[in-house]
């Protein structure tokens, strides 16, 4: 209750100095005992509200960032939030650190838990007007207690960073407080959502955490992670580069893939990652959410019968089909930027949560390489972990071939998609729109890897390989490859042979596949299988 | 709550219920816009093959289908899904895409026909229509070609032995006409003969293509060099008009029906007046603007000119008709016309039957005094082009949303496309004409603005917007227009709807209105395992919305569905069944209804919504994220003056810069084609060619880099 009405304090008091609290003294050198315990009380709140105080927040906004607190605000559903530890305060006593006017109620975080349409979540906000937001012991206690108490409730844990690292002034101790958070973020990961959303610095070992997080969003422009930052580079590798090219949100978006996505300024962040969090369970134990959903589940969809091109090495936008089929064309895109030859990201059907998997013809023909198939694999472990159901579409024409693929690992990489379908107990549609060749379509969550229900579109050709490919090897040397070729074609490169055999369950006219998905997933919804015990599988890391 | 459900159950039946019957209803309207009544004992062709593609071969097909003849397709592979393919009873691929090696492929056609036993060919309009060695072809194979003999196509089809032809006929024609050009010298002689202004085209092309107008010698030489590319690539005819450019004209032509027998019939005018680069927009039939004498006369005419060349089957005499009602033979379109359904719609006739009938040699049912005017007709040509470019520049892409108007009253389609289908850089980028019959004009007007309003398209840029701002002008309104209305109207290009201070407050009212409507339902979960703390049930909303760069302050209190909207002071009652995954949303303010479409929406509060036609961009925030965002960023934009990006997907034809060029203000850097259209890109200032990024002879998309200036 304090704390709710902390939050309506600190909504009046950012308002600006000409609120309730009129002109702010900063009496730090104060002696507490004039001041009887409730207003001690009322002034330490008063204080951790300002944080590092108001022209530390100015500057804050003048970077274009938003405070702390006011991220919370947007996140969270308003007066929903209540705040923990407001009265903690760093213990470090080096450096002239203890002196009063360098202790901040609450030191330079903010945590908490509250509410995000309705659902619970807990949250921490790193505050960089307090000691640029620097991780001390107490900061990373304070986000320890909220993040051991997301997990025994069951529910999601959400970071906003913006810190400019440890607390150079407590040594160990902070490192120690990094390797606390570390921990737990690797004891919570499958037990309950852990998100980050990168508002500012993240650099050195604080990027670890966010690393280790189910999702990383980023703040374009205004955030960056990096594990040391262009000065250092320039003087280990003699490299120049900035620290937007080093560590921005377009490096880490479209290069690295470190993070997930990024958002244009910290409002469409906050709001996007209240969009996202719908998609969510709260925990492992939480079957996929179900939103009220206006889109009838048997709506037909006239314009997938003819979205694949006559010509089978003619393109077309897997995005087509996905936006076509699920609630309302509402897709949360997962990487879109990054190994762009998969597509993956949460959808609804009949307001359920599904996470969707689909190569994308568009890019490099939707083949597998390294980039993609971890991108995949993540993504379907991340909604295996959280029972939502994978929805997979096909038209994969196999691995990338080439010395920079095999050398950079494809084999082991392309073994985790292969190993995260096969492991997943979820239920699992699939979809062969077009090419389901060799290999790939073993991996593309296949009837062998316990796909549950398998669709054909007349369209599909499950082979070894394409046409042509198949030809020379099977009639080497042979005269007539054009008509082999056209054997080869009418036997193979259609969904007949896979059907016989019943890898697939049907072949589907393409206009009715969401109204099939959406029957099949209410038949799912009572899945049970589980795996053979283990401590934990081996997935080729 | 389960009895809430079953209400909710029955309430969705009784609207199917509706809606069924409605469409049986308008089983019966359809037959209002024209009657196909068929004599069974006329015996007629046994199998037609239609030599175009799209909407006019499907309007074709539909006829056919009613006569009970059997129908051949032909198509170019690109094609094999769509329409008219699956329309009719037999198709044949004529060709890879391009239309010169199908559409124009005279040898696939003929094989098509020999191999199908198909008895007659309709041409549709465009492609064969007008081309004689095509129905030369024919008629050595023995096979009917749908239209007028060789002969008349072949005067008509000549722009200068028509008007000798009309001249000869007491058909009014154009002061000032003259002949072949040679060169451009040769153009600005004859310019300056007939006196400025005048007009140049190629004297093979159809409609207002190519047409171009010059003021000047130097514009006579730039209109002679574009109209001598255009004539080379599109006809493979060389030759050029050029004569006396009337001011303030009205395009209004005469629909003629004659038979083979020496009957001929006027079946009334259609206004064409609003066109760009001289290609209709819209039409409407009758004119506001014609008197019964001036019809008559008008009619006379066009029948004297169809009797003096003999012809037979569906055709249109053109004329520019000037503010004293004097009106001059433009030319005659030996073929069915695009905009003929409204002639269709007030005269109750199928003119694609009558063309049959008339080409298996019957001599016409009717006598001049059968034709009437039977209300009002308007057609609105739907392209997918962006019209904030010239008044429409061609634009692709798929139509991943597609639903059109045909179950309101008085409407009717007339398209060849569907949800799913392509509009590719190949063909017509038109993708349906919007024909609305009403008992008056004003109906029909009324009729249009709601079809608009209800016309589903995604995927593409289309030209609704400015289709919408035409019907809806006050000029328009009142009939007062001539050729020239788009570039009178707006001097500066079509910028999209003007708000006025109401209007702005329904959309503004609408867009807080489907925020709170979204904000509601993202609370309602129906798995949750979690009693809500704070209380969900919210019924007042603080809200800011931003609309062209200023920002509202917006209350929005709630009571059922109704949404009571407070913008600066006034208050709005905004109420609809907020069905978030619809594309149509009607709405209603207080007494005023609208039907708007919610175009897209994102976490952040941005909506686009169409609203009068024109899309509109806003963003809902909660008071409190509006106040904070003054802290945000600003986003540095592109400088766009020193790139040049295609403005349409097209062919490169020719390039006239290099690398390291200066270039002035103004100045052509290359020349793009699309649809036929030759497009001049210019320099946006003065400055040195950094980088070319297009060879002559590449295709380009839209948004496409081309040049890059220093």
């Amino acid at each position: 209750m304090a704390a709710v009405r902390s939050v309506s304090r600190f909504l009046a008091a950012v308002k600006g100095p000409g609120s309730v609290w009129g002109p702010r003294v900063l009496p730090r050198a104060y002696s507490v005992s004039h001041l009887s315990v409730p207003e001690r009380i009322e002034k330490k709140r008063r204080e951790a509200l300002l944080g590092g105080g108001e022209q530390r927040i100015e500057a804050q906004h003048r970077r274009g960032k938003l405070t702390a607190r006011e991220r919370i605000s947007l996140l969270l559903d308003p007066g929903s939030f209540a705040e923990y530890d407001m009265f903690v305060e760093h213990r470090c006593s080096d450096f002239g650190m203890e002196e009063d006017r360098n202790k901040y109620p609450g030191d330079s975080v903010v945590t908490g838990q509250g509410r995000i349409n309705g659902r619970l979540v807990y949250v921490f906000s790193q505050d960089f007007t307090v000691f640029g937001g620097s991780l001390s012991g107490a900061h990373a206690q304070k986000i320890c207690k909220i993040m051991d108490q997301a997990v025994m409730v069951g529910a999601p844990v959400i970071g906003l960073n913006d810190s400019g690292g440890a607390r150079i002034q407590e040594g160990v101790e902070s490192l120690a407080g990094y390797a606390d958070i570390f921990l737990r973020n690797v004891l919570s990961s499958g037990v309950v959502p852990q998100i980050s959303l990168i508002m500012g610095p993240c650099a050195g070992g604080a990027v670890y955490s966010p690393a280790l997080t189910d999702f990383t969003f980023m703040v374009k422009d205004t955030s960056y992670l990096f594990i040391t930052g262009p000065d250092v580079v320039k003087s280990v590798t003699n490299e120049d580069v900035t620290q937007e090219d080093l560590g921005g949100a377009k490096t880490h978006t479209a290069l690295s893939g470190v993070a997930h996505r990024a958002f244009e300024n910290d409002i469409d962040a906050l709001l996007n990652l209240r969009e996202f969090f719908n998609f969510l369970p709260l925990s492992n134990k939480d079957p996929a959410p179900v939103r009220e959903c206006q889109d009838p589940s048997d709506r037909l969809v006239p314009g997938l019968d003819t979205v694949v091109p006559m010509e089978t090495t003619k393109a077309y936008d897997m995005l087509d089909i996905i936006h076509s089929i699920i609630d309302e064309r509402e897709f949360f895109e997962i990487m879109p930027n990054y190994a762009k030859n998969i597509v993956v990201g949460f959808a609804r059907m009949n307001g359920r949560t599904v996470g969707i998997v689909g190569n994308q013809p568009k890019v490099a023909s939707g083949c597998l390489d390294i980039n993609s198939s971890v991108k995949g694999a993540r993504f379907v472990r991340f909604c295996d972990a959280f029972n939502i159901p994978i929805i997979t579409f096909v038209d994969v024409p196999g691995f990338l071939p080439g010395t920079a693929q095999e050398y950079g690992g494809i084999i082991r990489h392309g073994a985790k998609l292969l190993f995260a379908f096969a492991e997943a107990t979820v239920p699992k549609i699939t979809v062969i729109t077009r090419k389901a060749y060799g290999g790939a379509y073993d991996v593309m969550s296949s009837k062998h890897l316990r796909g549950d229900v398998n669709y054909a579109w007349p369209t599909a050709e499950v082979a070894v390989m394409g046409a042509k490919g198949a030809v020379q090897i099977i009639f080497r040397g042979k005269q007539n490859q054009a008509e082999a070729e056209e054997e080869y074609v009418e036997k193979f490169a259609n969904p007949f042979p896979a059907a016989v055999r019943g890898f697939v369950d049907d072949i589907i006219q393409p206009s009715t596949t969401r109204m099939r998905i959406c029957r099949d997933l209410e038949v799912l919804a009572s899945k049970q299988v589980v795996n053979p015990w283990k401590k934990h599988a081996n997935i080729p890391l | 709550m389960a009895a809430l459900r079953v209400l909710a159950d029955v309430q969705k039946l009784v609207l199917t219920w509706q809606q069924s019957t409605i469409r049986s209803r308008w089983c019966c309207l359809s037959f209002v816009q024209y009657s196909t009544a068929h004599d069974p004992n006329e015996k007629t062709f046994d199998k037609i093959l239609i030599a175009n593609r799209g909407e006019i071969a499907c309007r074709v097909i539909k006829t056919c289908r009613k006569m009970g003849i059997k129908t051949v397709a032909v198509h170019s592979d690109v094609d094999s899904a769509s329409v008219h393919v699956k329309m009719a009873d037999e198709a044949v691929c004529v060709g890879p895409a391009p239309t010169s090696k199908s559409y124009l492929n005279m040898d696939a056609i003929m094989d098509a026909i020999k191999h199908t036993g198909a008895q007659a060919v309709h041409p549709g309009y465009g492609f064969l229509s007008e081309n004689k060695e095509f129905a030369r072809r024919l008629a050595a194979e023995s096979v009917t070609f749908i239209g007028p003999d060789t002969h008349a196509i072949q005067a008509m089809g000549d722009k200068i032995e028509s008007k000798l032809l009309a001249k000869n006929a007491k058909v009014n024609t154009i002061p000032g006409f003259d002949g072949v050009v040679k060169d451009a010298d040769e153009a600005v002689r004859i310019a300056r003969e007939i006196g400025y202004p005048v007009m140049i085209k190629a004297s093979a092309g159809g409609g207002g293509k190519g047409m171009r107008i010059a003021w000047d010698d130097e514009e006579t030489r730039e209109g002679f060099r574009f109209s001598a590319q255009e004539a080379a690539s599109s006809f493979g005819d060389d030759r050029l008009l050029i004569e006396k450019f009337i001011d303030n004209p009205r395009h209004i032509e005469i629909q003629v029906l004659a038979d083979k027998h020496g009957n001929a019939l006027w079946l009334n005018e259609r206004e064409c007046s609003i066109q760009r680069r001289n290609q209709k927009v819209v039409e409407e039939a009758p004119s506001t603007f014609l008197d019964p004498e001036t019809r008559r006369a008008m009619g006379e005419q066009a029948v004297a000119l169809a009797k003096a060349v003999k012809y037979s089957s569906a055709g249109t005499v053109e004329f520019l008709v000037d503010s004293k009602k004097n009106f001059f033979f433009l030319e005659m379109n030996t073929r069915l016309q695009v905009e003929h359904p409204i002639t269709e719609c007030i005269t109750g006739l199928d003119l694609v039957q009558e063309m049959i009938r008339v080409a298996k040699g019957y001599s016409l049912k009717h006598k001049q005094a059968d034709i009437s005017i039977n209300g009002w007709a308007i057609e609105c040509r739907v392209y997918a082009e962006d019209p904030y470019k010239s008044f429409g520049l061609p634009s692709i892409g798929r139509l991943s949303q597609y639903q059109e108007p045909h179950l309101l009253p008085g409407v009717r389609v007339d398209s060849g496309i569907q949800e799913g289908s392509d509009i590719s850089i190949f063909y017509d980028p038109m993708i349906s004409k919007l024909v609305t019959h009403g008992r008056d004009r004003t109906e029909a007007l009324k009729r249009m603005e709601d079809a608009l309003d209800n016309y589903v398209i995604r995927g593409v840029t289309h030209n609704i917007p400015l289709l919408h701002e035409i019907i809806t002008h006050p000029l328009f309104v009142k009939g007062d227009i001539t050729t020239k209305f788009l570039p009178e109207v707006y001097p500066d290009g079509f910028k999209g709807h003007t708000l006025s201070q109401e209007e702005q407050n329904e959309l503004i009212g609408t867009a807080a209105s489907i925020y709170v409507a979204l904000q509601r339902r993202s609370h309602r979960f129906l798995s949750n395992t979690r009693v809500p703390i704070a209380k969900n049930d919210v019924n007042s909303w603080d809200l800011s919305v931003q609309l062209d760069g200023k920002s509202y302050s917006v209350q929005v209190s709630r009571i059922n569905d109704t949404f009571s909207v407070e913008i600066d002071g006034t208050t709005l009652n905004v109420s609809s069944e907020w069905n978030l995954s619809s594309s149509l949303l009607s709405v209603s303010f207080g007494d005023a209804q609208k039907t708007i479409q919610c175009l897209s929406r994102d976490a952040a509060g941005n909506l686009s919504i169409q609203f009068m036609g024109t899309v509109y961009k806003l963003q809902v925030l909660t008071s409190h994220a509006a106040e904070l965002s003054k802290y945000m960023p600003e986003k540095v934009e592109e400088d766009t003056s020193s790139i040049l990006r295609s403005p349409m997907p097209g062919t490169v034809v020719t390039v006239s810069v290099k690398p390291g060029d200066m270039v002035s203000e103004g100045q052509e850097i290359c020349v793009i084609e699309a649809m036929k259209m030759q497009n001049s890109m210019t320099a946006a200032k003065t400055a040195k060619v950094k980088s070319l990024h297009v060879k002559p002879g590449e295709t380009v998309g839209e948004g496409d880099l081309l040049v890059q200036l220093e």
